[in-house]
């Protein structure tokens, strides 16, 4: 399954590589990437552990760039 | 009034900007209300990045920018280098401002590259419209599109004839004219008329969705550069901090002249300059650039390691038929003897009436006029010769050589490129017509301009016959040519091929998409032409070309180029700068203000190459 949510305030590009590299080796996550530019992160993995990645995923996020907000599309 | 971020910035650092002004001036040598006044500078500038470098390093997070812009600043206060201590902090928020704005910019430049979404549809229920997000519409509902308005999904028009705009999938200018029964593509626009039509895809399978789809997600396929800038800024950090602190303390614990003073100056010097953002905003913000520049111009590249390959083509091997030429067959030549032309023609095109051949469909379209069935007796076709017919009490051969062999008919064999059609009447020759499939109009140009790009072959492989596919070859300028091939042995000639190449050098295959996945697959790069409207060519390239023009490939390969020179710039620029200042500061000659310009200048400097790349308009 493919989620895909906004990074909003993502500013540095070496955090988006930072968070990018730190999604994609959760468990149960087959890839990740988090696009700087359009500040789009989307993440593919297991359906049945979706809503597990994404909490952990979340808090990830807020551990590299406290300021991001990461929103639902 | 509310202010933006970044305005919220800026004040902070104009009124940090005075009262550094008031501290310079009110200096007073080794005084501690001096101290204090650059102080009250200091917080009011780079208050937040020394809070947000605590608060990280209580989340466990050290080797962050602001942590080492806070221990640089701090460090220079206690060597009592106060001024620039501050100047410092201001220059590195005046470089974070610039650049959160430059990535604003492109940021938004590339969303109105990518403003081809639809917002809404207008779908009919009965007599009343109803205004849905595109994503609730369901396959057959019907769709109303208004002048001016894009199309939200793709479509079949039911009623109504208009002109659409598809400039935005294609970058073609010329706009499109579509009339009941024709399909409509999501993401153009429509120019003049009223349009009802029916929906044929839901929104997720539509064209615009899927190439939004496309180039959003091509960043997600790195390209070597992208790859081996985030390994680098990996180690660079933490060597050059390493090398910092070794730098401050070693020295004078070894030499007994040397002050510490200086060397922490130096170490400081190492931590301003430690941060590779110039390298990490740029690089991908190019490559991004060049992606979302191609696909404005009809190009639709699927990953940044695919634009970047493309830079480095030595081969470029085309498919004939539909990619070089148009795939269709047209009469273009008619040399009658001892009748008109016309007469050739009517005779002909009325003796293979019945033939469902794509030979007499062309004779039939190229005649113009209605047949008249009533003329034409006793029609007898024989595979692989021709057609004997009566056509007006006449008795008439059309056909190939073999026909004419058969039948004891006198004929010489012309030296032409397609197919002979030889015409006899009542046992006499009267001429040929020839039948060819047409070169499109800018393959002699696409094949030239690949050659000024610096391709070093261009190779046509082609099922057809030896006379047609070297006639084509050598009207159009390609190096090689290889005919009569199988579908299977283009793979195996693409195989041949790769050993021609150099190492670093790729081989690009361009098809229709159709019949060719194989092909494109083994290539290194797969470029599918056509492919506005073609799901095929979409999946199994990696580049696609949405119109049918194969000039586009070299406007690519210069898209590619131009970024990989962006790239290349940028890389060496940050990485000697960065490299000089270091090494001069480690020797104690840099000053600090060499540092910041290391830092902050580069990262401007870097950004602002790099937006050159989404004004691609500049490429022709």
């Amino acid at each position: 399954m493919k989620k895909v949510c906004r990074l909003d305030g993502l500013g540095c590009a070496s955090c988006a590589a930072k968070i990018e590299n730190a999604v994609a080796k959760l468990e149960g996550v087959s890839s990740a990437s988090v696009n700087f530019m359009t500040t789009k992160m989307v993440i593919e993995g297991d359906d049945a552990r979706m809503d597990e990645i994404m909490e952990k995923a979340t808090a990830i996020v807020k551990k590299v760039e406290p300021d991001v907000v990461v929103r639902k599309v | 009034m509310k202010l933006s971020e970044n305005q919220k910035s800026l004040v902070k650092i104009l009124i940090g900007a005075a009262a550094y002004a008031v501290a310079i001036f009110s200096r007073v040598e080794s005084s501690f209300v001096s101290l204090g006044t650059f102080l009250a500078a200091y917080l009011i500038i780079g208050g937040n990045v020394v809070w947000r470098a605590v608060r990280n390093i209580l989340r466990g997070k050290v080797f962050d920018e602001n942590f080492l812009m806070t221990i640089a600043t701090i460090g220079a206060f206690i060597v009592g280098d106060f001024a620039e201590a501050v100047a410092v902090m201001l220059f590195y928020q005046v470089g974070e401002l610039f650049q959160d704005y430059a990535v604003d910019q492109s940021r938004k430049s590339i969303a109105s590259l990518m403003n081809i979404r639809p917002d809404y549809a207008n779908v009919q229920h009965g007599e009343t419209l109803e205004k849905v997000d595109p994503d609730e519409v369901k396959i057959d509902e019907t769709i109303v599109i208004k002048p001016g308005e894009r199309i939200p999904l793709d479509a079949v028009v039911l009623s109504g004839s208009s002109s659409v705009d598809t400039s935005a999938l294609t970058g073609e200018s010329l706009p499109r004219d579509v009339d009941e029964g024709d399909m409509l593509l999501s993401g153009c626009i429509n120019i003049s008329g009223l349009i009802t039509a029916r929906v044929t895809k839901e929104y997720g399978e539509s064209t615009v969705n899927k190439i939004l789809d496309l180039v959003e997600n091509a960043s997600s396929k790195k390209s070597k550069s992208e790859n081996f800038i985030t390994k680098f800024a990996g180690y660079y950090t933490p060597v050059v901090v390493i090398i910092a602190a070794l730098l401050a303390v070693i020295p004078p614990l070894v030499v007994p002249e040397e002050l510490f003073r200086d060397w922490i100056y130096r170490g400081l010097i190492f931590l301003v300059i430690s941060c590779p953002c110039a390298l990490v905003i740029s690089i991908p913000l190019s490559f991004f650039g060049g992606i979302g520049g191609a696909s404005r111009r009809g190009i639709l590249v699927k990953g940044s390691n695919y634009l970047e390959a493309l830079a480095e083509t030595e081969i470029v091997v085309f498919d004939k038929t539909g990619t070089l030429t148009k795939g269709i067959f047209r009469v273009q030549q008619v040399e009658p003897q001892g009748i008109s032309a016309d007469a050739l023609l009517e005779i002909a095109a009325h003796a293979e009436s019945f033939s469902n051949h794509p030979i007499s469909l062309s004779l039939r379209k190229a005649f113009g006029k209605p047949i008249d069935a009533a003329r034409i007796q006793n029609v007898e076709e024989t595979s692989g010769h021709g057609v004997t017919a009566q056509v007006d009490d006449a008795k008439i051969a059309a056909g190939n050589a073999k026909l004419m062999r058969r039948l004891g008919i006198g004929f010489k064999e012309p030296d032409v490129a397609g197919t002979v059609v030889h015409v006899a009447q009542d046992g006499v020759y009267i001429g040929y017509i020839v039948i060819a499939d047409e070169v499109k109009e800018d393959a002699a140009r696409a094949i030239c301009e690949l050659k000024e790009a610096g391709i070093r072959q261009t190779v046509m492989l082609t099922g057809d016959a030896k006379r047609i596919g070297e006639r084509v070859s050598a009207q159009l300028g390609l190096d090689r040519v290889y005919t009569e091939l199988l579908p299977a042995d283009k793979v195996s000639k693409v195989e041949e091929l790769f050993a021609e190449k150099s190492a670093r050098g790729k081989l690009a295959f361009v098809g229709d998409g159709i019949n060719d996945a194989p092909v494109l697959a083994r290539a290194d790069i797969g470029i599918a032409m056509g492919g506005l409207g073609s799901d095929a060519a979409i999946e199994a390239a990696d580049i696609v070309i949405m119109t049918d023009e194969p000039s586009k490939i070299a406007t690519a390969i210069r898209v590619s180029k131009k970024t990989l020179r962006i790239v290349k710039q940028n890389i060496t620029f940050a990485l000697l700068v960065k490299g000089a200042v270091l090494l001069l500061g480690a020797m104690g000659i840099a000053s600090m203000w060499a540092a910041i310009f290391a830092d902050v200048g580069v990262a401007i400097l870097a950004i602002l190459n790099a937006i050159r790349m989404l004004n691609v308009k500049s490429i022709k």
